[in-house]
C-alpha cells in the first residue's frame, strides 16, 4: 500500500514534467502540472498517516518512508498543490513568457519531485545529492523571468548554496569516516546505521562533522548568517516559485539537520549540537527582525519572514523533547500554509500595482476588499498572532524551551517575535489602510485562480489555530519518541 | 584498509599525491589568468584520479579503478573542456579587480593550511591516528576547502567562482579517497554526474549573465541588497 502510494506520488510529477516537454501548449502544460499536484496531495495524506506503522524500506534500503519524512512530504504536497493552482492564474499574467511556459511547468513539477525525493532518501550521501538537485532545478525557476535582477538572484543562489552545501558533503564524508571505525570500511550509510553506530563513534569527530553538516544544510534552510541567498531568490522568482522555495524546499533541508541531530544525540554529542542549532535559530530571528523592520521590498519582507520562521523551527528542534519536536513539526505545516498565502498575496499586488516597493503600495483594503483582507489576515497569522495555527505552534516551542532550560533563547525569541510582529504589521498598516494615490485609475483585477488558493491556505490555518486534532498530537508524540531513541 | 598500519611505500605515495594536489590548489590561488586556473584544475583532477587508483591498488578496493577512470574522464577531461568552452565564449581572460593580490592570497592560503593542520592534528590525536596519512588527508581536505572558499571570496569573475567551487569538491573527493575508500561506489558515481550537471547549469547561467546583465563579474551584481 505504502509502496504503491509512493510510486504514484513520484510518478505523477515526473510524468507531468515529461508531458510538458511533449505537448507545449500553455493550456495543456498548466493542466498537467495541476493534475500532478492534486495526485501528490491525494497520496501524501494517506502516506503521512500510514507512516506511523512504519518505517518502510524499499529498493535495497535506499528509500525509507518514515514519519518525519512523510510529514515533510505532506507539507511539500500542500504547498505544491496551492502553488500549482496559483501558478495557473499568475503565469497567465506574464504575457511575454507564454511561449516558454512549458519549461516553467516542467521545471516546477521537477522541483516538486526533487524535494519529495529528498524526503525519502535513506542514505545520507544520496540525500545530499537530492538536495543538490533541488538547487539546480530551482535555480532556473528563480531566473525564469530573465530580468537582470532575476539572473543575478539565481547566480547568487546557485553559488552560495553550492558552496554551502559542499560543506555538508564534507560533513557527510566525515560521518562516514567516523562510522567506519565502528562498522568497518564498507557499510551502507543509512540514517539508522549511523545512529546505531553513533554511541561508539568518536565524539570530537562527530561534533566536527555535525557542525559542517549544520552549516551546509543550514545554508539551504536559510539560517542566518548563511541566509544571504534567500531574500534575493525569494523576491526575484515568480510568486508560485517563491512559495515553493519557502514552504517546501526549506523544510526539505531542515529534515536533514533533524536526522543528523538524532545521530548526534545517540553519540553523546547532542548537547553541543542542540546549543549550536538553538544559537543559529536565535541569530536567524535577530536578522529576520532587523531586516523586517526596515524593509522596502514587499517580497523581501516575506523572505525575511521565512528566515525568521526557519529560525523558530530550528529553535523547536534544538530545544527538542516532545514539545519542541511537536511544535517544530506543526510550525512547518503552518508556516507552509501561511507563507504560501503571503507570497500569493504579494504576487497579486505586485502584478496589479506593478511595483515591488512597499512605499508605493497603499489602500489595498479599499481596492481589493476580498483578497486584501485575506492577505491582511495572512499577515496577522504569519506574525504569530492568535487565533491562527502559528500562534499555537510558537507557544508550544516556547514551552519546550522553558522545559529544557534554554531560558536565554526563550527570552530572546519572545522579544524578537514581538519586534517582528510590530514591524511586519506596521508595513501592513500602510499597505492596507494607507491613502489611495491615484483614485481615478480603474484597478486591475486578478483571476479567481489567484484568490482561491489564498482561501485554501487561510481556512486550514484558522482551523489549526482553534482546534488541534488529538490524532495529530499523538502523531507528533510518536515522531518525537522515534527521534529521541535510537532504533533497536 | 587499516589506515594506521599502512605500507610505508603506499603511505608515501598517498602523501605525495595529496600534497601535489594541494600545491596545484595554490597554483590556482596564485594565478590571475583564467586559462591557468583551468590547467591547474585539470592537473589536480588527474592527480586525484591517480590517487584513487593507488588507494584501490594498496587497499584492495578494485571498484576504485572504475572511480579513477571516471574521475580522469569527467574531472580531468570533460569538465575542463566544458569550462574551456565557457572561457572561449567570454571576452574575459583574467581577473581584473582583485580584492587580494595573488601574493596576499597565497599568504592567506598558507594560513588556512596551518589552521587545517591544527584541526586535523587534534582530530587525529583523539582518534589515535597521529602521524599517519589520515592526518595529512584531513589537512589537505580542510585546506583545499578553505582555499576554495578564499577563491570564491576574493575573485569576482563568474568563472573563477565556478572553479573555486570545483576546488572545494576536489578537496572533498581527495580526502574521501584516503579516509573512506569503502564509500559506496554508487554515491561516488552519482556525485561525479552531479558535478557534471552543476557545471552544465553554470554554463547556461553564465550565458544568461552575459545576455541579461551584461557582465560576468560579481562586482556588477549589485542590484539586490538589503
Amino acid at each position: 500500500m505504502v509502496g504503491t502510494l509512493l510510486i504514484a506520488m513520484m510518478i505523477a510529477p515526473a510524468v507531468a514534467a515529461g508531458a510538458c516537454f511533449v505537448w507545449r501548449a500553455p493550456s495543456a502544460v498548466e493542466r498537467f502540472n495541476l493534475i500532478a499536484s492534486i495526485a501528490v496531495f491525494v497520496t501524501a495524506i494517506p502516506l503521512a498517516m500510514l507512516s506511523a506503522s512504519g518505517p518502510y524500506h524499499y529498493w535495497g534500503d535506499y528509500i525509507i518512508v518514515d514519519m518525519p519524512g512523510a510529514w515533510v512530504i505532506l507539507c511539500t504536497a500542500v504547498v505544491y498543490l496551492l502553488a500549482s493552482i496559483y501558478a495557473v492564474g499568475y503565469m497567465r499574467l506574464l504575457n511575454e513568457e507564454q511561449d516558454r511556459l512549458w519549461s516553467f511547468y516542467a521545471l516546477f513539477a521537477g522541483f516538486a519531485l526533487t524535494v519529495l525525493f529528498s524526503a525519502i532518501m535513506n542514505s545520507a550521501g544520496i540525500y545530499w545529492i537530492a538536495i543538490e538537485l533541488t538547487t539546480l532545478v530551482s535555480t532556473f525557476l528563480v531566473g525564469f523571468e530573465r530580468a537582470a535582477e532575476s539572473i543575478e538572484a539565481s547566480w547568487k543562489y546557485i553559488i552560495v548554496v553550492s558552496a554551502g552545501i559542499s560543506l555538508a558533503l564534507l560533513g557527510t564524508v566525515l560521518f562516514y569516516w567516523s562510522g567506519s571505525f565502528v562498522l568497518g570500511p564498507v557499510f551502507d550509510m543509512t540514517w539508522d546505521t549511523l545512529r546505531q553506530a553513533a554511541p561508539r563513534m568518536n565524539p570530537a569527530l562527530v561534533t566536527l562533522a555535525y557542525l559542517l553538516v549544520l552549516v551546509g544544510y543550514g545554508t539551504k534552510v536559510g539560517l542566518a548568517p548563511m541566509h544571504s541567498w534567500l531574500p534575493d531568490a525569494h523576491s526575484e522568482s515568480p510568486a508560485p516559485v517563491s512559495a515553493m522555495l519557502s514552504g517546501a524546499l526549506l523544510n526539505g533541508a531542515m529534515l536533514g539537520i533533524v536526522r543528523y541531530l538524532a545521530i548526534c544525540d545517540a553519540s553523546g554529542a547532542g548537547q553541543i549540537a542542540r546549543t549550536t542549532l538553538v544559537a543559529l535559530g536565535v541569530v536567524s530571528l535577530v536578522v529576520g527582525a532587523l531586516f523586517i523592520v526596515r524593509q522596502d521590498g514587499i517580497k523581501r519582507l516575506m523572505a525575511y519572514s521565512s528566515i525568521e520562521h526557519m529560525g523558530v523551527i530550528a529553535l523547536g528542534f534544538g530545544f527538542g523533547g516532545p514539545f519542541g519536536v511537536a511544535g517544530a513539526l506543526y510550525h512547518m505545516l503552518n508556516h507552509s500554509l501561511g507563507k504560501s498565502l503571503m507570497f500569493f498575496g504579494a504576487g497579486n499586488i505586485m502584478r496589479t500595482f506593478r511595483t515591488k516597493e512597499i512605499g508605493k503600495i497603499h489602500g489595498v483594503g479599499m481596492r481589493y476588499p476580498v483578497q486584501g483582507s485575506l492577505w491582511l489576515a495572512g499577515a496577522v497569522a504569519i506574525t504569530g498572532a492568535p487565533p491562527f495555527g502559528l500562534f499555537l505552534s510558537e507557544l508550544i516551542i516556547l514551552r519546550a524551551g522553558i522545559e529544557r532550560a534554554y531560558h536565554w533563547a526563550v527570552y530572546a525569541m519572545v522579544v524578537l517575535l514581538i519586534v517582528i510582529f510590530i514591524g511586519f504589521l506596521n508595513h501592513f498598516r500602510e499597505i492596507y489602510f494607507g491613502a489611495q494615490p491615484e483614485a481615478g485609475i480603474r484597478p486591475r483585477q486578478v483571476s479567481r485562480w489567484c484568490v482561491t488558493p489564498m482561501w485554501l491556505a487561510l481556512v486550514p490555518l484558522l482551523l489549526f489555530g482553534l482546534w488541534w486534532p488529538q490524532d495529530m498530537w499523538n502523531h507528533f508524540a510518536i515522531i518525537a519518541r522515534v527521534l529521541a531513541s535510537p532504533p533497536s | 584498509m587499516p589506515i594506521a598500519h599502512l605500507d610505508p611505500l603506499a603511505s608515501s605515495i598517498f602523501s605525495f599525491m595529496a600534497i601535489a594536489s594541494l600545491l596545484l590548489a595554490f597554483v590556482m590561488l596564485g594565478s590571475r589568468w583564467l586559462n591557468n586556473y583551468l590547467y591547474a584544475f585539470a592537473a589536480e583532477s588527474w592527480v586525484i584520479a591517480g590517487l584513487s587508483a593507488a588507494v584501490g591498488f594498496y587497499g584492495g578496493f578494485p571498484e576504485l579503478y572504475l572511480i579513477a577512470i571516471l574521475t580522469a574522464l569527467f574531472r580531468g577531461l570533460f569538465l575542463p573542456y566544458l569550462i574551456w568552452r565557457i572561457i572561449r565564449r567570454l571576452r574575459v581572460k583574467r581577473e581584473i579587480h582583485e580584492i587580494l593580490q595573488p601574493s596576499s592570497a597565497l599568504v592567506a592560503g598558507a594560513l588556512s593550511v596551518v589552521f587545517s593542520l591544527a584541526v586535523a592534528y587534534h582530530i587525529g590525536q583523539s582518534l589515535g591516528l597521529a602521524g599517519t596519512v589520515a592526518v595529512l588527508a584531513l589537512t589537505v581536505m580542510l585546506s583545499m576547502k578553505l582555499i576554495g572558499f578564499l577563491m570564491l571570496a576574493v575573485r569576482h569573475e563568474a568563472l573563477s567562482q565556478i572553479l573555486g567551487l570545483l576546488v572545494l569538491e576536489n578537496g572533498i573527493f581527495l580526502g574521501a579517497q584516503i579516509l573512506v575508500p569503502g564509500m559506496p561506489v554508487l554515491i561516488e558515481i552519482m556525485i561525479l554526474f552531479d558535478l557534471l550537471i552543476v557545471v552544465a547549469c553554470f554554463g547556461v547561467l553564465v550565458r544568461y549573465l552575459v545576455a541579461h546583465v551584461g557582465s560576468t563579474s560579481s562586482l556588477d551584481l549589485n542590484r539586490l541588497v538589503g
